[in-house]
């Protein structure tokens, strides 16, 4: 008994001219990992067409006036006479996802320089971590801290409500820092050694160095990282709609209340009947996001082709 | 002005800007934790919560929290290693590939927000199931997948080449040698990966507020049969997680206690990822040891 087992095994082991079940096996897991690897293009292509569709919908069926959407700073889906202006919250976001990059660009670069130049031993040790655990803060968490401290803060110092831009802004601009401080960082590293060297070599301080030749030479993939961390400011919607007081007027100084899409959406979508107007324009503001999302991959594919590290 | 004086200075200012960064983490970090862990005790993990009055608890949520992130996992780590078998080792240049990288990076950059309004228009309004955890855990899986891809793609990529030619050269085919060689030579990394995206996952709030829901049903912790609705685990109630919990009470709460309630979830949920975060190093670190010569 042991003894044929044992045979079976061993010719089932044996290579012969054609072994058809390896062969099977083969096929069905190269086209198992095939099918996951598709899903993942159904999904992307249902996402665009879904959203697309929805998106227009208002334009469509409800005989909202695109010109109107895009360029009336009135919005009142609510009222008699509807108004349908999305450029509050259009500016809002943009303004934010700017204001947030002002902040979080020099920081982040900063603290990517301060790791591969200033400090590489003790430096990479100390700020690696403290960027990974910033990333794995979720956004809530940012958005539960902004409203319980920074808004009476800023109430107190600055003065208004407290909830404005500029609390937004902030917030942001923590969250997207390890963003762009990691990719920065990766950035800075894979610089040839010959650079800095060849620098020094000649003479220079080490500012001159980073700020002539190092920095100038990883520029395209340093604005990557910005413009990564402003695509996550752009479409980050919880922590934002905590702070930042969710107005539907623009905004006339830093310190006021405004709105993103973002807010607008998670706001109004739990408490609008689907299929309505009111709803629907809603989803015409999630489709400019995602039209938003494709165009900083377009803007990133653009920078990484410029890269010369 | 000088460029030595220029350098000293500019020196002082990275050491300025990596202090700044190193304060807010230990700030945030300080905060949550000083404030919220006196809050957490065992009713307050436990007891359900309660929507007008004081003194109530997350347990309902923490549990929602750990279901949904198990069921987005089950569906997330078979096809994210699916994908990333595929572009490691099947996948030729051409423009098939291609097309599957943008995917994964379009979805990748997706805004979570975003994601939920499809999860919405998918799972919730088109099967009809309403808001229910499986569509929240669905809504999840599209999030998570590009990174689980990634991850499984990145693992399979650093396994060393002798190996999977060493087995190749014996004649053992391509599939086995990915089921036999590869996968487990990867296993560490990608364990370390999926516990790091699983903590991406127990903090998402946005993609789940449309899709899960923000009301949990009262549930009967003694019921385990499935399809009950009001056992804990049928999967087509509605969830609300922990994360969508600390927006919805202080945006929306009636509660009186918001403070103590979103301070005591906020220190769950932080500390929850920073243990997802050092697992992820231990048990990385202990079963590459095992598995490996290696020291």
């Amino acid at each position: 008994m042991d003894n044929k087992t044992m045979t079976l095994a061993a010719s089932q082991r044996l290579l012969k001219k054609s072994n058809k079940s390896a062969l099977q096996k083969e096929k069905r897991g190269k086209y198992l990992v095939l099918a996951s690897a598709l899903l993942i293009i159904t999904a992307t292509i249902a996402i665009t067409i879904f959203l697309g569709s929805k998106g227009l919908q208002a334009f469509i069926s409800n005989g909202v006036s695109i010109y109107e959407f895009l360029t009336s700073t009135k919005w009142n889906p609510t009222a008699e006479n509807p108004l349908y202006g999305a450029v509050p919250f259009i500016l809002g976001s943009f303004a934010v996802t700017i204001l947030s990059a002002l902040i979080a660009a020099p920081l982040g670069i900063g603290g990517a320089i301060f790791m591969t130049e200033i400090a590489p031993s003790w430096g990479k040790k100390i700020l690696q971590p403290v960027i990974e655990l910033l990333v794995g803060i979720p956004s809530v968490v940012y958005g539960f801290i902004g409203l319980s401290v920074l808004v009476p803060f800023l109430r107190e110092t600055v003065g208004g409500q407290g909830f404005s831009l500029l609390a937004g802004m902030i917030v942001l601009s923590i969250m997207i820092l390890p963003t762009v401080t990691s990719i920065a960082t990766d950035a800075m590293s894979s610089l040839p050694k010959g650079l800095r060297e060849s620098s020094y070599a000649i003479g220079a301080t080490r500012w001159q160095t980073i700020w002539r030749v190092l920095v100038p030479a990883a520029m395209p993939t340093l604005l990557t990282a910005i413009v990564l961390g402003m695509a996550r400011a752009f479409g980050e919607a919880l922590a934002v709609q905590m702070v930042i007081g969710n107005v539907r007027s623009l905004p006339s100084a830093i310190t006021d209340p405004s709105a993103t899409l973002t807010t607008i959406i998670t706001l109004n979508m739990g408490h609008t009947t689907f299929g309505s107007v009111e709803n629907n324009v809603l989803w015409s503001l999630a489709l400019i996001l995602l039209v938003m999302s494709f165009i900083f991959i377009l803007l990133i594919r653009y920078l990484s082709s410029r890269r010369q590290f | 002005m000088n460029s030595k004086v220029a350098d000293r200075i500019a020196t002082t200012i990275f050491y300025l800007i990596a202090a700044t960064i190193v304060t807010v983490l230990v700030g945030l970090l300080g905060y949550i934790i000083y404030h919220g862990f006196s809050k957490l005790n065992l009713d307050f993990l436990t007891s359900p919560s309660s929507s007008f009055r004081a003194g109530g608890g997350i347990g309902n949520q923490l549990f929602n929290s750990f279901y949904i992130l198990f069921l987005t996992m089950v569906f997330t780590v078979p096809l994210g290693l699916g994908g990333g078998i595929y572009m490691a080792e099947y996948a030729r240049p051409g423009r098939l590939t291609n097309a599957i990288r943008t995917c994964i990076e379009v979805l990748a950059s997706l805004p979570s927000i975003v994601i939920g309004m499809f999860g919405l228009l998918m799972f919730v309004n088109l099967t009809g199931w309403g808001y229910s955890i499986l569509g929240g855990a669905l809504a999840l899986t599209v999030f998570n997948l590009p990174v689980m891809v990634r991850v499984c793609e990145d693992a399979l990529r650093t396994v060393a080449r002798d190996q999977k030619e060493a087995s190749l050269a014996l004649g053992i085919t391509h599939w086995h040698t990915i089921k036999t060689v590869l996968l487990p030579a990867a296993f560490p990394s990608i364990l370390t990966g999926a516990i790091l995206a699983s903590g991406r996952v127990f903090g998402e709030a946005a993609a789940l507020l449309f899709t899960a829901g923000l009301t949990t049903p009262t549930l009967d912790f003694s019921n385990w049969n499935p399809f009950d609705a009001t056992s804990p685990l049928n999967i087509f109630r509605p969830a609300e997680t922990l994360a969508v919990h600390i927006w919805a009470v202080n945006t929306q709460g009636l509660i009186p206690d918001v403070r103590e309630v979103a301070d005591g979830s906020s220190a769950v949920l932080i500390i929850s990822v920073l243990l997802f975060n050092l697992l992820a190093r231990w048990i990385g670190s202990i079963v590459h040891k095992k598995i490996t010569a290696s020291k």
